[in-house]
């Protein structure tokens, strides 16, 4: 239906094609088609506009490249901003000295933290470590099972004390079911008398606004004081994404990002969104519905995805 | 809300600089209407503006409201489609079945679904389709036996989805059940494969009785992707309405007026929570002011 960016840029490259320096009216054109590919990809409006600003700033100010003319300079300045606003600094877990490493899963209903917690364990098995994953979602129907079945497949333990919302349980669930606290707490303890040097708590997918579950999050983490909580958002969010990811930075503090669901075909500027209002790296990939669906965040490759540009360095030389 | 304030504080001053109309753009996008339709919506706001000389501000949010009312047209029969149908003199349950990418609220609004099917004394069956995540199924079979609803599963993972799609209406069937309600997995649509499944799912499950209705679940924190999964879900799945879930949070479901218009077919109902009771009718002007603030 529309253009892709790559499109209307090679049509504004076109117009530009020969001049040697970058006016005001040129960066001007390129900014409102990139503003306009930054939208149809999700990122938030506020991002946008403070994106925007921050890279016309950068290419008025930018020194006149022979090489390129002034809209590949352009383009070439946003994607270098959009790399580094996405993670100039992507790191790896972050292990505790004294075993066992804590991890705690946070984010909004169905965003794949459950999914994330076996895929997690999996690929840290494989690295040689002794996982244990730990049921403190009471709340969804049969989220305990749900991660009983993922760590079967993962080969790895479980603990769940509690069988959570299931048919036995008389739970309605817009009342707290059992006591997650508690069964996060136990399972780290657990886990440092059988000896496992990481344990994954999953937890309840909750609403931002959501008082009462957003607290009982808070009360996790205070009770097991994770080395990191990992904050899970689904690639396809919209505009949402910076109302949300504000919330559970205030609400558990999360140290880094996991963007799930990278498998889709949505240009997932949620993580432009998240990474920009957060500051927290984004660490991961979550890109299929199999355990092993999982990689480490590739900036670059994200930046291209965003601005819909295939390969944006191959543009800039094609123009 | 802050948008909504600060729609209202674009809109009460006096005259409307090109600024404002930048900031009432903002707004619309801020909810996920999209570039598209928000550009339309503005243009035809201005025109109205300027053709009815109005200049106040309330005025010219009323306008707005209406504008976007307009496109989400009131006049939609939303309406589930639950009348039995009679196929060859035989009595067929009103079958439905859920669609959409993973993790979007497709079971649990079966499991409301159910609810409110059996509160108004209607006889329901559930079939588990979803026979994939782990245990789907038994979440499915948890909402369920809740309402006091049979499940049809498979014994296994990984069993033929449209087997047991099969098999649940046929149960229906023979019990002579009102309605199927028939719970699909999660899958992206740019899924070749597994869209291809859900296909099959559909022609073997018509082959027992005809589909009442198809539902597509989009969840309202949807972004502009939403497009293409009505795109794809609507070719493969020949949808007849769409549920729009998790409403009770801070997203505002914009995605769903450009979806509308794409599918040609309403908003039928929304999800208010994780609740049994938290589905309900999709309420234009509740969206709209939803969307305004
Ligand atoms: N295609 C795809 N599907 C995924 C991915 N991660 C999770 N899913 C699917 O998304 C759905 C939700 O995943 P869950 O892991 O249950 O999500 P959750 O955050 O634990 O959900 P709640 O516990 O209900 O809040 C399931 O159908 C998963 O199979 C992914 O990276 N790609
Ligand atoms: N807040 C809120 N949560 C909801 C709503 N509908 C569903 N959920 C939650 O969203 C999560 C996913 O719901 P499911 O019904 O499992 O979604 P699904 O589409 O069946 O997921 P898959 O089968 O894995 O694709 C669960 O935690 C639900 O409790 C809603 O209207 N509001
Ligand atoms: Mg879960
Ligand atoms: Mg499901």
């Amino acid at each position: 239906m529309f253009n892709s960016l790559s499109d209307r840029l090679t049509a504004t490259f076109k117009n530009l094609r020969g001049k040697g320096r970058l006016s005001e009216a040129d960066i001007d054109a390129t900014v409102r088609e990139i503003r306009r590919a930054l939208l149809d990809a999700d990122v938030a409006v506020p991002v946008v506009r403070e994106f925007t600003a921050a890279v016309r700033e950068r290419a008025l100010g930018a020194e006149v490249s022979g090489a390129l003319n002034p809209a590949q300079q352009v383009v070439k300045i946003v994607n270098a901003e959009l790399v580094e606003i996405l993670g100039g600094q992507t790191r790896t877990l972050q292990l505790a000295k004294t075993p066992p490493t804590v991890i705690m899963l946070a984010g909004l209903q169905g965003a794949g933290k459950t999914t994330l917690a076996g895929k997690l364990a999996l690929a840290l098995k494989e690295q040689g470590h002794t996982p244990l994953l730990v049921a403190a979602d009471l709340q969804r129907p049969n989220a305990v099972t749900q991660l009983a079945v993922v760590a079967e497949r993962a080969g790895v333990p479980v603990f769940a004390p509690h069988p959570g919302n299931t048919s036995s349980a008389d739970g309605e669930t817009d009342t707290i079911i059992g006591d997650p606290v508690g069964v996060a707490r136990d399972g780290v303890a657990e886990a440092r008398s059988k000896q496992h040097d990481v344990v994954i708590v999953d937890t309840a997918g909750r609403l931002g606004v959501d008082r009462l579950l957003m607290q009982q999050a808070a009360d996790i983490r205070a009770a097991i004081t994770p080395d990191e909580v990992l904050f899970v958002i689904d690639a396809m969010i919209g505009q949402d994404a910076v109302t949300t990811a504000q919330a559970f930075l205030d609400g558990v503090d999360f140290t880094g990002v996991v963007l799930s669901k990278l498998d889709g075909d949505a240009r997932g500027g949620a993580a432009l969104s998240v990474a920009k209002i957060t500051g927290r790296p984004i660490m991961f990939a979550s890109t299929g519905e199999k355990l092993t669906d999982f990689e480490v965040f590739h900036p670059d490759r994200m930046a291209s995805r965003i601005l819909d540009m295939g390969d944006v360095l191959t543009l800039i030389e094609q123009a | 809300s802050p948008l909504g304030a600060r729609l209202l504080s674009v809109l009460s001053r006096d005259t409307l600089t090109e600024d404002d109309w930048d900031e009432i753009e903002e707004t619309l996008l801020l909810a996920d209407l999209g570039t598209g339709p928000a550009e339309e919506l503005l243009e035809a706001l201005r025109t109205r503006v300027r053709v009815l000389g109005v200049r106040e501000p309330a005025a010219v949010r009323e306008l707005l409201r209406e504008e976007l009312l307009r496109v989400v047209d009131p006049t939609l029969d939303r309406s589930l489609a639950l009348d039995r149908p009679v196929v060859d003199g035989v009595t067929k349950p009103a079958v439905m079945m859920v669609v959409g990418v993973n993790g979007t609220g497709k079971t649990t609004t079966v499991g409301k679904l159910a609810r409110v099917l059996v509160a108004e004394h209607r006889s329901v069956v559930l079939g588990a389709a979803d026979t994939f995540r782990a245990a789907a199924a038994d979440q499915l079979e948890t909402w369920g036996s809740r309402v006091g609803v049979p499940t049809v599963r498979s014994a296994k993972d990984g069993a033929d989805p449209a087997a047991v799609a099969f098999d649940a209406v046929r149960r229906g069937v023979t019990d002579d059940v009102d309605v199927v309600l028939v719970d699909t997995a999660g899958r992206l649509q740019n899924k070749a494969g597994l869209m291809d499944e859900l296909g099959k799912i559909t022609r073997v499950v018509t082959r027992e009785a005809p589909l009442g209705e198809v539902l597509l679940v989009l969840d309202a924190t949807t972004g502009q992707n939403g497009m293409q999964q009505a795109k794809v879900f609507g070719e493969v799945a020949g949808v007849t309405g769409i549920v729009l879930t998790k409403l009770d949070g801070t997203a505002k479901g914009g995605i769903v007026v450009a979806v509308q218009r794409r599918l040609g077919v309403p908003v039928k109902l929304v999800g208010l929570g994780e609740g049994p009771d938290d589905l309900a009718p999709f309420v234009p002007e509740q969206f709209v002011d939803g969307i305004l603030g």
